[in-house]
């Protein structure tokens, strides 16, 4: 592949106390494309998701060895800052998980804790901005003071991508972002995903082979903590080269 | 149809099992319901008559020989008068066949001590009273009012009654002269502990109540929420912090009476502060109240949903802002919750007060943490322990007010975690 490449992981190993999650595992992501992370449950998938952005860091059982390097630089490295790190790789998590708090507050609470904008108007336009993004403004500019709580599963959702990118990140790791949509739903955030492609590096984990084929134009196929091939997702999907691949996307493990 | 049959016989010795288990649990809570109705009926029966005190009308004769002892009628004199016997020969004017002076210290004992200052002040206030007679309502002592308010009293055997058969006539012939009221008892809202019924009242430990919980909650609250977030979001795990952990949660189960003890020791005789003070009272109650908010406050804490903090963490938050921005929020309710119930088990506590010397008979309302004051619960007890008839009402009526403020207190804590709980 000739694309840039903003996240390259090397040889990354991560344990849980004893038991080991990944296993050397090198992967490239390419800048500014969807990549999935395909596999059966318990494969590891969220915990390398979780790598990216050192969420990891929050277990204390969890141990990482190897590197994963960002934009030329390691992000494991002592002298980054893993709350900087955040500010730059957002996430969206498997539940939708909006604060209670207001809908406007939601999305203006990472601007406001990072001091990026300097007047209410400012930050006011900003989260007008953040919510158009997140193709969510229509639908709730008449009450941005509603709790975001009070919105429908999708809705809430769209409104933590809206959060996630008020802070303009350069990636968005996405867990399983529509397990717990309804399938119209399901169709707004995965049409959502390819506008937002255009601008962010994304990663998004799935459990679901149609949503990897739908949305993304690199696939990682993860099995027992092993990557087991990674390509093209057209060509993941037609022809794969690992017989673990195959049977998975048959249908014959997971 | 062979397993069926089973099923079905089964079932029935099931369901006669739930029903046996229901009737047991409704069993349960009758006589727990029971019990509790007996006891509030019985202080509230009691500590109703507390509430009222018994008056007697009298025409008062400001008699200016008795008052003024010296020739140029002086302030002083007037402070000094024999206000006794000014209201003795009102009483006498009232029944003027009696001339015995035992018995006229009798007939004068109908009326409460205090009303000598009270008319004292009445004259200081209005010196042209001097000379004149006016009708007044005084406040009858204790014994009189007990035999009012009780009239089963009056057919006790005169050797076993408070009152003799002679007292008993003279009351009710003031009685027949409609000279006998019952009113609002002022003196049990406004006073602190005497030693005449009469004139005791619940305000003087009230306000030390006040002082005493006031220091626990300014102690306690800060010190246990910052030791609590501590623990829950910042502290590491390991073997350190569990120590810590299990000797909190020991620490709430100690006796209180050891709390009592170690104030005695530390606070008393090592820092040498004022025995008796609401400040020394709320520095021990703190002690004892912080453990439960300690608890509190972890299982609060533990109760935000993790997906919360990772929300804030993801957006790059700092372990602080979020712990501050959203955790101890979302925790406040449970956390207030937990400091109210923690501040009326304090406001109920009397044994380690006891130690540390808030038991004293104290007559004056105290005015500051310094002051020397005793606190609800402890009134109570002193007022239970004391012989005189009368304070077997205010013992009851003691209660009464400690119990409002317990159910205000709790109903506080409910209405905080219903208005503010937060659903997910
Ligand atoms: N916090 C954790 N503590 C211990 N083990 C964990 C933790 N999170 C995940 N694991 C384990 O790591 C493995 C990979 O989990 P995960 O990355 O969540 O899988 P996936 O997202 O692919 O379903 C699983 O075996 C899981 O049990
Ligand atoms: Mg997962």
């Amino acid at each position: 592949m000739t694309e840039k490449i903003k996240i390259k992981s090397k040889n990354v190993n991560v344990y849980y106390g004893q038991k080991k999650a990944l296993d050397k595992i090198n992967l490239e992501i390419p800048t500014n494309k969807v990549t999935a992370l395909i596999g059966p449950s318990g494969c590891g998938k969220s915990t390398f998701l979780r790598c990216i952005n050192r969420m990891n860091d929050t277990i204390d059982i969890c141990r990482i060895e190897g590197k994963i390097i960002v934009d030329e630089e390691d992000i494991y490295s002592t002298e980054v800052d893993p709350v900087l790190l955040r500010a730059k790789i957002g996430m969206v998590f498997q539940k939708p998980n909006p604060f209670p708090k207001s809908i406007f507050d939601n999305v203006a609470y990472g601007p406001k804790i990072h001091g990026i904008v300097n007047s209410n108007d400012e930050l006011e336009e900003l989260v007008i901005y953040s919510l158009k993004k997140a193709g969510l403004f229509g639908e709730v500019k008449d009450r941005l003071n509603d709790t975001g709580t009070s919105l429908s599963g999708g809705q809430q959702q769209r409104l933590c991508i809206a959060r996630a990118i008020a802070i303009s990140p350069q990636i968005i790791l996405m867990d399983e972002p529509c397990s717990a949509l309804d399938p119209i739903a399901t169709a707004i955030i995965e049409e959502l995903i390819d506008e937002l492609a255009k601008n962010f590096t994304i990663v998004i984990v799935t459990h679901s082979m149609q949503q990897a084929a739908r949305v993304s134009q690199q696939t990682a196929f993860f099995h027992m903590g092993s990557l087991i091939e990674v390509g093209r997702t057209d060509q993941i999907f037609s022809t794969p080269s690992q017989k673990k691949t195959q049977d998975y996307i048959t249908g014959k493990i997971g | 149809m062979n397993n069926l049959k089973k099923i079905e016989y089964s079932l029935k010795k099931r369901k006669r099992q739930e029903s046996r288990f229901k009737i047991y649990g409704l069993l349960g809570i009758a006589t727990a319901v029971s019990f509790l109705c007996i006891i509030l009926s019985s202080i509230f029966m009691e500590g109703k008559k507390a509430f009222l005190s018994t008056y007697i009308k009298l025409e008062v004769y400001f008699d200016p020989d008795i008052i003024y002892t010296s020739n140029d009628q002086k302030e002083e004199d007037i402070k000094f008068a024999n206000f006794q016997k000014i209201i003795k020969n009102s009483l006498n004017s009232f029944f003027p066949e009696i001339s015995d002076k035992g018995e006229l210290r009798k007939l004068s004992n109908f009326i409460s001590s205090s009303e000598e200052e009270n008319l004292m002040k009445l004259v200081l206030k209005n010196k042209q009273l001097v000379g004149q007679k006016i009708t007044l309502w005084l406040l009858a002592s204790s014994k009189i009012d007990v035999i009012n308010k009780n009239p089963d009293m009056e057919l006790i055997a005169e050797e076993d009654r408070l009152i003799s058969d002679l007292e008993l006539n003279w009351l009710n012939e003031i009685r027949s002269a409609n000279n006998i009221k019952s009113n609002f008892n002022k003196n049990f809202f406004v006073k602190a502990d005497s030693t005449e019924p009469e004139q005791a009242g619940i305000w003087g430990s009230l306000v030390g109540s006040f002082f005493t919980l006031f220091v626990t909650l300014i102690l306690s609250f800060p010190i246990a929420v910052a030791a609590g977030v501590f623990l829950e979001e910042l502290a590491p795990k390991n073997k350190f912090t569990d120590f810590i952990e299990v000797n909190i949660n020991n620490l709430a189960a100690v006796p209180s009476i050891i709390f009592g003890l170690l104030g005695l020791a530390i606070f008393l005789n090592v820092m040498h502060l004022p025995r008796s003070a609401p400040i020394v009272g709320g520095m021990v109650l703190a002690l004892m109240t912080l453990p439960t908010i300690i608890i509190a406050t972890r299982a609060s804490l533990k109760a935000v949903p993790p997906s919360i903090r990772e929300a804030a963490i993801g957006l790059g938050a700092t372990k602080f802002q979020t712990v501050t921005h959203h955790v101890l929020p979302l925790s406040l309710p449970g956390i207030l919750t937990g400091t109210i119930i923690g501040m009326s088990q304090a406001l109920g506590e009397s044994a380690p007060l006891l130690m540390i010397g808030m038991v004293a008979f104290i007559v004056d309302v105290p005015g500051s943490f310094l002051d020397s004051s005793t606190v609800l619960p402890v009134q109570i007890y002193l007022w239970k322990s004391t012989a005189a008839r009368g304070f077997v009402e205010l013992t009851a009526a003691g209660v009464m007010v400690l119990l409002s403020f317990l159910i205000l207190m709790n109903g506080i804590a409910v209405f905080i975690r219903q208005k503010f709980e937060k659903k997910w």
